[in-house]
């Protein structure tokens, strides 16, 4: 009998702190943020999918070596470069990412001994067609010159 | 017309758990064969999300499998990539530099905190209470904000390289970590009084699912499935690797066995994950963070190469099979849970169905590491 009613005291009480603490985080600053109405911004070491990087005149510093290529392990990347006539250098025509494939891994920005590509800060991605992820990442960068 | 059907008294019926259902956490699927409420037999059924992730290691080149790893266990990512570097390191003699050890060893630990979070939240709400989940992941986030700082992602990090890291941590980093520790503590002390000291929750895993420590020898349990039953095994004590024997922490074991046990177990390891990351930050060496020769391309030597390591499921190991190329003869990831949710089948026999969802909830499955 005795145990019975101790038994729903302590019920009671173990209730009673529980409310006490979900009553105590009603009344605490909110932590979460809208989205999409409000944003974060990104840090700085954020990894996106990759971006090529200008040089000083807004050509790509690509040297069309390839080493991205064969670092992908999920050969996401295709590149396609040219000899311009009387030019002694590769010009880079063409830099296709696979967003599809690609798992953010950062081993081509890794393998880049020339500061080519970079990660973005873009996160909002989303589409109901599968050719909207496979970027030029060439003719995203001649947008992008002023 | 609505007569009632009339069932024989032993006349069982089969019950389909999953692959699609909130309690399995996951795509397991579990073919319970009921009386009643009993469970008269229960099967569990996996494969539903396999990706064949030994046979990647097998194409891939050792760099390039680095980031698989991290795609096995979604929530305690670090641990596994930490087993799968060990092993090359160990066996292409590359050298680790102190400092990258002790960032390796901070970084696992604060990702083993998280994951114990995620897997306290989500248990509570298999059992019905749905507040404690929102704090657990508040806490969390702190961690991955953390480790989004320093690594770049905030899930599936590809952070551990062959001989070091990806990056360097910061002051930001350390501020933060040191500001985490007492957060952490406190929120533990809260969690305590809201769902430990809960009499509702006590008694639905107090003596619930008692697991001998024969059958967790049997289905080669690890983790605190196996320290709940009071078997005193941690590989970082056990085998320790990495810069483990350099700090002071306890393992927690509990003998009683039941959910509950394995309950506590998680919740005593936070804390001691906790001392861990403290004792790190302190102990934190300068110097670099890849080593200065390093080979550029990984080719082990030919050979069979074992490493275990603690992750927040239990022992993870990946043997090494190389025949001196540039891509494994053969890698195979031993993979913790797999072993854990084995138990299941056999133990959950004679149980009660919401029994049997509450142990399967203290067994802690991630499916996507069980299928690999």
């Amino acid at each position: 009998m005795v145990a019975y009613f101790t038994e729903i005291y302590n019920g009671l009480v173990s209730l009673l702190v529980g409310m006490g603490i979900t009553f105590k985080e009603f009344f605490k600053p909110t932590v979460t943020v809208a989205y999409p109405y409000e944003t974060l911004t990104m840090c700085a070491r954020y990894r996106g999918h990759i971006e090529l990087v200008p040089d000083d005149e807004g050509n790509p510093r690509c040297v069309v070596c390839g080493l991205c290529e064969k670092a992908c392990p999920s050969n996401c990347i295709s590149l396609g470069g040219e000899k311009p006539e009387g030019g002694k250098k590769k010009v880079l025509t063409s830099y296709v990412l696979d967003f599809t494939r690609c798992s953010l891994c950062g081993s081509c920005v890794e393998a880049c001994t020339f500061g080519a590509i970079d990660f973005s800060k873009e996160y909002n991605l989303a589409s109901r067609r599968k050719e909207d992820f496979i970027f030029d990442l060439y003719k995203r960068l001649e947008e992008r010159r002023p | 017309m609505n007569a009632p059907i009339e069932l024989r008294a032993d006349e069982t019926f089969v019950l389909n758990v999953g692959p699609q259902h909130p309690a399995t956490h996951g795509v397991l699927r579990v073919k319970m064969e009921m009386h009643g409420e009993y469970i008269v037999n229960a099967e569990t059924v996996i494969g539903y999300i396999h990706r064949m992730h030994e046979k990647m290691g097998e194409l891939k080149t050792y760099p390039q499998f680095l980031m698989n790893l991290s795609r096995m266990d979604y929530l305690g990512a670090l641990g596994y990539s930490h087993a799968h570097v060990l092993v090359v390191e160990k066996a292409s003699g590359i050298v680790v530099p102190e400092r990258a050890e002790y960032i390796r060893a901070i970084m696992v630990e604060l990702n083993r905190i998280a994951s114990h979070l995620f897997w306290f939240g989500a248990f509570v709400m298999d059992l019905g209470g749905f507040s404690p989940l929102m704090y657990a992941l508040q806490d969390r986030e702190h961690i991955l904000d953390m480790l989004e700082a320093v690594t770049g992602s905030r899930l599936t990090y590809c952070y551990f390289r062959f001989g070091g890291l990806y990056n360097d941590v910061d002051d930001d980093f350390i501020a933060a970590a040191r500001r985490f520790v007492p957060r952490m503590r406190k929120s533990l002390k809260k969690y305590r009084r809201l769902v430990t000291d809960n009499v509702i929750f006590r008694k639905r895993l107090e003596g619930i699912a008692p697991l001998s420590k024969e059958i967790c020898r049997k289905y080669g349990a690890s983790s605190a499935v196996a320290r709940g039953s009071g078997i005193n095994f941690d590989v970082r004590k056990n085998e320790p690797y990495s810069v483990y024997p350099q700090f002071d922490f306890d393992i927690p074991v509990y003998p009683q066995g039941d959910s509950l046990a394995r309950y506590m177990v998680r919740m005593d390891e936070i804390e001691q994950s906790l001392r861990i990351v403290e004792q790190g930050l302190d102990k934190l060496p300068g110097g670099p963070i890849m080593p200065e020769k390093k080979p550029k391309l990984i080719k082990p030597p030919p050979g069979d190469y074992y490493q275990a390591v603690e992750t927040a499921r239990g022992s993870f190991g990946v043997r090494l099979v190389s025949d001196g190329g540039k891509t494994p003869y053969r890698l195979k990831l031993r993979s913790p849970t797999y072993s854990n949710m084995h138990l299941f089948d056999e133990a959950c026999r004679g149980m009660m169905i919401m029994d049997a969802l509450a142990f399967m909830g203290s067994l802690d499955l991630v499916i996507p590491e069980i299928d690999r």
